[in-house]
């Protein structure tokens, strides 16, 4: 109740994109590929985040049901990713991504 | 004012967390330190007058997605180091690039001000009598589709983790 009134929806803004902007250098610093995965997860939250504060601010609960399904995405993902990931040590005993570059040529 | 320390300390607390998840350079714990994150992020739902999210966003990710994380490091036995780490100059480009997107986006913020008033009547729609009603009258339809997503996303993984070879 008192958030709404207190926090102005700018700081949820530079708070997520800053969140966002963690989660896209640690995808491009990363060759670990769960810590890929995370970083992810973590640009996934974010957007969440946002939602879900627009959602708080305009009063309209469609923004919340939307953060819902977006989980729901993210859980998929994560079980389909992590057994690719696994089905990867398996092959090549090892899950830096730098490896995987048969595809590229 | 009480609430606006609060979302200062969840917010401190949250991009230190991110930070670290990089920064480890075990992969257990990036895990731990992005469980730290996830509650940070429950924290500000809670603030935000959402609390179906919040309990939903703890069961899923610090509850789901974690142990799925910390089984995979666990069980593959990951838990080292990383041999070969990007060279500098590649991170340097990295950290330039995230900086600059993050420029581009509080310049965008800026163009335009928002004037959102907060909505008397939004402290009640976080509630998972609101958030029900909504989800089964208007979107019965994408969380039926989402359920199939589910059964595919399991069947998947199960068909993926199989020894054998298809």
């Amino acid at each position: 109740m008192s958030t709404l009134t207190t926090i102005p929806i700018e700081q949820y803004l530079i708070f997520c994109s800053a969140l966002f902007c963690i989660g896209v250098i640690g995808v491009l610093i990363k060759r670990n590929a769960l810590v890929i995965l995370m970083s992810i997860e973590l640009m996934i939250n974010s957007i969440n985040l946002l939602l879900a504060a627009f959602s708080a601010y305009s009063g309209d609960p469609a923004g919340q049901i939307f953060v819902f399904f977006i989980m729901v995405v993210a859980a998929a993902e994560v079980a389909i990713g992590l057994s690719i990931v696994v089905l990867i040590y398996r092959t090549t005993h090892s899950i830096d991504i730098d490896v995987l570059n048969k595809l590229k040529w | 004012m009480f609430t606006q320390y609060i979302f200062y300390l969840l917010n401190i607390l949250a991009l230190f967390s991110a930070v670290m998840v990089l920064a480890s350079k075990k992969p257990i714990h990036s895990v731990l330190f992005l469980t730290l994150t996830f509650f940070s992020i429950a924290g500000h739902y809670i603030l935000l007058n959402a609390q179906f999210l919040a309990v939903v966003h703890v069961i899923v990710y610090a509850g789901a997605i974690m142990v799925l994380f910390l089984f995979t490091v666990m069980l593959l036995n990951l838990n080292k180091d990383e041999r070969s780490p990007k060279p500098l100059w590649v991170k340097l480009i990295a950290f330039v690039a995230g900086g600059m997107l993050m420029l581009t986006l509080i310049g965008v913020l800026r163009g335009f001000d928002l004037q959102m008033a907060a909505n008397p009547a939004s402290s009640q729609i976080g509630l998972v009598k609101n958030l029900g009603r909504i989800l089964y009258n208007d979107y019965l339809v994408p969380f039926e589709l989402s359920s199939i997503l589910f059964l595919t996303a399991m069947v998947g993984a199960v068909l993926l983790g199989k020894k054998e070879q298809l």
